[in-house]
């Protein structure tokens, strides 16, 4: 969620708590009214609103609710161990009856419309994509949701979303029982004018940021549920490239390949399908240690260093600077 | 969320007309330009020409299968079930495959047959550079390919001289049921029996592809036929492609005199022009696709169980793509991106053989002919969905 502060206060909206449910393990959803009897204003979907708790904590919760009925709002709150106490208030100390004062509906996670969609969801961060799903579905897109999760009973809303589209739209993947989500088979492959959303801990997007470096820009959407667990998925810290032939050095971004940052350079590279899948970007490593993300080299040359795919590949954590053959 | 659908156009040209396919580059444009998505009166399929459109499809293979085949029916609805083969496949069958071909042909142990490719490509330009002329596709294209393939595979020499019209028979089959179809399909069996013998397991020489695929029988990746069928696609697919890729960039370069001398300055660029010539004279011109789901491609309903034909030709030369220079030849020009080998999913397992097959011949011949131009007019084939020459003669200089 996000935390940056906004520049102005928004506008409050005092609510009465409907009621408390816990829709899996450590998770409780708030069904919220307004106290006056009002209708909430219009949302979109991937919004959040600020929770005002009493000990003076601000918390951004997404909605989760359907934007059909403005009538209530729905969140839902994972306990989290090591929380400065927000949850743990939310959980422990909130009942139905009780009052809360909440913000209007904000988005920093819009949903931007497209033919085809490809949802990603670890844990709780399925709430904001919740509203996402039923947008996408009423205007008839085509889409796929895998939601990840320790098992079963600690995955909030997996059932209803299950009845509701049915499982060949929502795949539903406990660690438990067949392992994480094979992020490698589902985003192998770079689809046309499919977009990625994805909301869930820091580990699963840093590693989903990789595994789409490969896409075409701006298809990934991002939502941290919790903003300082950065986790880290691979080296993503910018490294130097040094182009053997010419003695050039170009300096390689967190949010862009190596093959990006040579052309732009004004290097020439054979490439073709610049997901790491064809092989075609192949290119001899002078020195330096490369992280193989690609799927073209078997593990032997991967392990063997001589060769690397810079359509995807990226400079080992620990080496700064990479010389190639170009 | 909205998108506003419209109807396709409705175009009345037959793709398959052979005047079309002798010159196909006007007719590409005139159905880029009709409209995203056009309806193709002559075949009863959608058609799909301009590059976003090509590439939304090849890839996205779960609304575009390839399990109806690569021709203009439906093969699910074929009375005789046979197993499908790699290109007519899609997941979960297709991963299988997949997997147990790219474990045998990778970056790896392609690199590795640089060794044994050259010698070839010497012997046979150092004999041509001799003289004042040559044919292009006769005494070059069409023998090379064939000198270094088969033994890759490691087939025996016996049953070779039917892998030619049994690849031109395979590919055809990717068109309609017409003329030219039935021309390649004439000796059908007896091209089909002989191929099919070549695939199994007691034909292969001990290292070779052939070998290592009938490997993953005993790892038990894949099954005994499948093995069978993955041979016989590397032979149906390995061999016609690579002939019309070296051909192609041939006839491309033998128009670009200047691109000639430039790159015997820098032969390093070799494999940039042979990528460019893929681009611009793509050998796999169009197959189709069967739609799996309802779905709306380019602002255009399409419904489930029709057929899509893809002309990657036609999205390599897309000037939305590529710029308005897009018709002609350019060394500077990053061709990355081309759809010639196709993309996501099925794409070319093949690819960096062939890569490698083109650079070598271009490479060597490049190193002993001073200057190549047109001497003729160059044939071009009658193939439903190939593109290449019969002949093309051309006269050199010999370099000193
Ligand atoms: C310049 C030469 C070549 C061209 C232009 C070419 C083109 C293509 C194209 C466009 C496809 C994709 C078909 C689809 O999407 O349905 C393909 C697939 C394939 N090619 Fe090639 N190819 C060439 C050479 C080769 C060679 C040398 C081999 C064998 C070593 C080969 C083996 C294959 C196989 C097995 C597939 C099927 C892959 C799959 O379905 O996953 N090709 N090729
Ligand atoms: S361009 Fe295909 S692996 Fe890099």
């Amino acid at each position: 969620m996000p935390v940056t502060a906004p520049s102005f206060a928004p506008a409050t909206i005092d609510t009465v708590i409907e009621a408390v449910e816990h829709p899996a393990q450590s998770v409780a959803s708030l069904v919220l009214r307004r106290s006056d009897g009002q209708q909430f204003p219009a949302w979109e979907a991937g919004s959040h609103i600020d929770v005002h708790l009493e000990n003076g904590l601000i918390r951004q919760y997404s909605l989760c609710s359907s934007r059909q009925s403005l009538s209530e709002l729905r969140i839902g709150v994972l306990r989290t161990p090591d929380s400065r106490g927000g949850s743990a208030h939310v959980h422990d100390a909130l009942r139905a009856g009780e009052t809360l004062r909440i913000s209007a509906p904000r988005n920093n996670f819009p949903l931007v419309d497209s033919r085809k969609y490809l949802f990603l969801a670890g844990g709780i961060g399925i709430t904001p994509i919740i509203p996402m799903l039923e947008a996408v579905e009423a205007a008839g897109r085509q889409w796929v949701l895998y939601y990840g999760g320790r098992s079963r009973d600690t995955m909030a809303f997996a059932r209803e979303l299950e009845a509701t589209y049915g499982t060949e739209k929502v795949k539903i993947i406990a660690e438990d029982v067949e392992g994480r989500l094979n992020l490698q088979e589902i985003l192998g492959m770079p689809r046309a004018h499919m977009l990625v959303y994805a909301c869930g801990p820091g580990g699963m997007l840093g590693a989903i940021e990789d595994f789409c470096m490969g896409w075409p820009p701006g298809v990934l959407h991002t939502e941290r549920f919790v903003a300082n667990d950065l986790g880290a998925g691979g080296n993503t810290e910018p490294f130097e490239v040094e182009l053997s032939l010419t003695g050039t050095t170009v300096t390689v971004d967190t949010h862009q390949s190596i093959l990006e940052a040579v052309e732009q350079a004004g290097a020439r590279v054979l490439s073709s399908c610049r997901a790491g899948l064809c092989g075609t970007c192949e290119t001899r490593i002078v020195s330096g240690e490369a992280e193989h993300r690609d799927a073209a080299l078997t593990e032997a040359d991967k392990d063997a260093g001589e060769v690397m795919m810079v359509c995807v590949s990226r400079a080992a954590a620990g080496c700064s600077r990479l010389v190639l053959e170009l | 969320m909205s998108t506003i659908l419209h109807e396709p156009a409705i175009f009345t040209e037959d793709p398959f007309d052979p005047a079309v396919i002798a010159d196909p580059y006007p007719f590409l444009a005139r159905l880029r330009e009709a409209g995203s998505v056009s309806y193709l009166e002559a075949t009863g399929s959608y058609a799909v020409a301009g590059y976003e459109e090509v590439y939304e499809v090849l890839t996205d293979f779960e609304t575009y299968s390839s399990a109806g085949g690569l021709g203009p029916r439906d093969i699910r609805k074929d009375e005789a079930w046979r197993p499908p083969s790699i290109l007519e496949s899609d997941p979960p069958i297709h991963t299988v495959m997949r997997r147990a071909l790219t474990g045998v042909i990778n970056p790896g142990t392609v690199r590795a047959l640089r060794g044994p490719f050259t010698p070839p490509a010497v012997e046979l330009t150092t004999a041509l550079a001799k003289l004042q002329g040559f044919d292009a596709i006769t005494d070059l294209a069409e023998k090379y390919p064939l000198r270094v393939f088969p033994d890759a595979v490691g087939i025996p020499e016996e049953g070779r001289e039917h892998l030619l019209p049994y690849g031109n028979m395979v590919f055809n089959a990717f068109g309609p049921e017409n003329y030219i179809f039935k021309q390649a399909f004439a000796q059908g069996d007896a091209h089909a029996a002989a191929v099919m013998k070549s695939c199994q397991r007691e034909s292969m020489d001990e290292v070779g592809f052939g070998a290592q695929i009938w490997a993953k029988v005993a790892e038990g990746l894949i099954s005994e036929q499948q093995a069978t069928l993955l041979v016989r696609a590397l032979l149906s697919a390995g061999v016609d492609t690579t002939i019309f890729g070296i051909g192609n960039t041939l006839s491309v370069l033998a128009r670009y005199p200047e691109a000639w001398a430039q790159l015997r300055k820098n032969p390093s660029m070799a494999k940039f022009a042979v990528d460019e010539a893929l681009r611009l004279e793509s050998p796999f011109q169009k197959f189709h696709r069967t739609v799996a789901v309802d779905t709306v491609l380019g602002g255009v309903k399409l419904e489930a169980g029709t057929k899509v034909l893809v002309f990657l030709g036609a999205a390599n030369r897309d000037p939305r793509k590529w710029g308005e220079d897009a018709d002609s030849f350019s060394l500077d020009r990053s061709s990355s991106g081309h759809v010639a080998f196709g993309m996501g999913l099925h794409q070319c397992v093949g690819q960096p053989i062939a890569r490698m097959e083109m650079e070598i011949v271009l490479q060597q011949l490049l190193e002993r002919v001073q200057t190549i131009e047109p001497a003729g007019a160059p044939v071009p084939i009658i193939h439903n969905v190939l593109r290449g020459f019969e002949s093309l003669p051309v006269s050199i200089t010999a370099a000193r």
